[in-house]
């Protein structure tokens, strides 16, 4: 599996800063889960501020600190058991509950489903399940909005893209992602603003439905 | 008090390795110092106490005496960052607390060859600030494997340090300006689109290492 499509390098900094609302954290980590690319640059990105903590200027504790923490030390957790892999990626699954299996989707028209998330509300976050062949009608942006394939592969604008890759829209942007033969495409998105449709669902339903 | 060196077995083990750390690399003469005090550990010298070798202590041995000098070292630093981040001095002690307590519950997994100990606390430091000042849980990406190797290559550690040493070197060498708009991201809640004037971070070795670390796993795993 290579993955093509990756988030910018300033996104990737962010994550690794705390900068990004809770919903696009998801969905970097979910993408970093499957990119071992993605991981180096946000590890590096951690040895900056890691480089940043050792030079910053020391504040004293408390006189009674270290014993507190010492007196309240207990035995050491054991290493967590390695998860059989899914389709979710690891970050994903408090969110459903569960692998796929556990998503609640609901029917948005056309076939396609969708599940949104529960995170802060700067930014949403949803599962969109879109069955083989079928367009998800031209949309343009208000805001940034981050799409991961987890299953099956979708077409937009001559571009392929697949488990793992992570296509980038922002406001400038109108398109028109169709998923690809094959199984269902089923993604992870993440908008900073509602989408707006180009004669799809009329927008009482999107307000309805929260996309 | 230069060069005087308890015998291993009369020490602690955290002890022991401070001693046996100072001599291997920087040398006799600069053991006795290191030996000596938690608060400043060689850090006078300009060298740095093994702390990997500490993260081992904790992890394989409970060791107490290596977890309160890994506390006496980063608990303090923790706690500037946080507050340089805008934490009040409550918070900021109350934060710097628990990311020594989440060292100590998670050092198996603690990888050597990926992240130098600054590094890997700065990461805990920065999910703990998060879940503090904005009540949200931070994502965190799946691991690899069960966790890193019981007994990563020494070399591998080695140079990981060398890199980590080498960005620091790096980032100091950046122009003002632009190391500010480094540390404000870092200290600061920048936005995303500040963020993006970010350009040229000296990432290139220690990335090419992480990435080789990267590969090693999960060719392990296979």
């Amino acid at each position: 599996m290579t993955i093509k499509h990756h988030p910018q390098e300033a996104t990737l900094l962010a994550y690794a800063t705390g900068n990004l609302p809770e919903a696009f954290n998801l969905i970097i980590a979910a993408h970093v889960s499957l990119c071992d690319d993605c991981r180096a640059v946000v590890e590096s990105c951690d040895a900056v501020g890691g480089s940043l903590l050792e030079s910053a200027a020391d504040v004293a504790m408390c006189a009674e600190s270290l014993e507190r923490t010492m007196a309240a030390l207990d035995t050491p957790q054991a290493p967590r058991p390695p998860r059989t892999p899914g389709i979710l990626p690891a970050p994903l699954h408090p969110y459903v509950g569960g692998d796929l299996d556990a998503v609640k989707w609901r029917p948005v028209g056309m076939g396609v489903k969708q599940a949104i998330l529960p995170t802060s509300s700067e930014a949403s976050a949803r599962l969109l399940r879109i069955p083989a062949g079928v367009a998800i009608p031209d949309h343009s942006h208000e805001g940034n909005e981050l799409t991961l394939v987890l299953q099956g592969a979708f077409a937009d604008e001559g571009d392929h893209f697949a488990r793992g890759d992570l296509e980038v829209a922002d406001s400038d942007v109108t398109h028109t992602p169709v998923a690809a033969p094959g199984a269902d495409c089923i993604c992870l998105a993440v908008t900073d603003a509602p989408l707006t449709f180009k004669g799809w669902l009329p927008r009482v339903v999107q307000r309805f439905v929260g996309i | 008090m230069l060069a005087q060196v308890t015998p291993l077995e009369t020490q602690t083990p955290a002890a022991a390795i401070i001693g046996r750390s100072a001599q291997g690399l920087y040398g006799v003469e600069m053991a006795g110092k290191m030996g000596v005090a938690n608060e400043k550990l060689g850090f006078d010298a300009g060298q740095q106490t093994d702390w990997v070798q500490m993260m081992v202590l904790v992890r394989d041995h409970q060791d107490r005496s290596a977890f309160a000098a890994l506390f006496n070292h980063f608990a303090p630093r923790i706690k500037g960052f946080l507050i340089k981040s805008g934490a009040d001095a409550a918070m900021a002690e109350e934060c710097a607390q628990d990311v020594l307590t989440t060292l100590w519950n998670k050092a198996g997994q603690f990888d050597p060859t990926r992240a130098s100990v600054a590094t890997w606390i700065f990461t805990i430091a920065r999910n703990r600030r998060i879940d503090m000042l904005r009540r949200q849980r931070r994502p965190e990406p799946e691991e690899l494997t069960w966790g890193p190797e019981p007994e990563p290559d020494q070399a591998d550690v080695i140079a990981l340090q060398q890199d980590s040493e080498n960005l620091s070197a790096a980032l100091a060498k950046l122009p003002d300006a632009q190391r500010d708009l480094i540390e404000k991201a870092y200290f600061a809640d920048l936005s995303q689109s500040e963020i993006a004037r970010i350009t040229g971070l000296p990432l290139g070795t220690i990335k090419s290492r992480i990435r080789l670390a990267l590969d090693r796993l999960r060719h392990a795993m296979q």
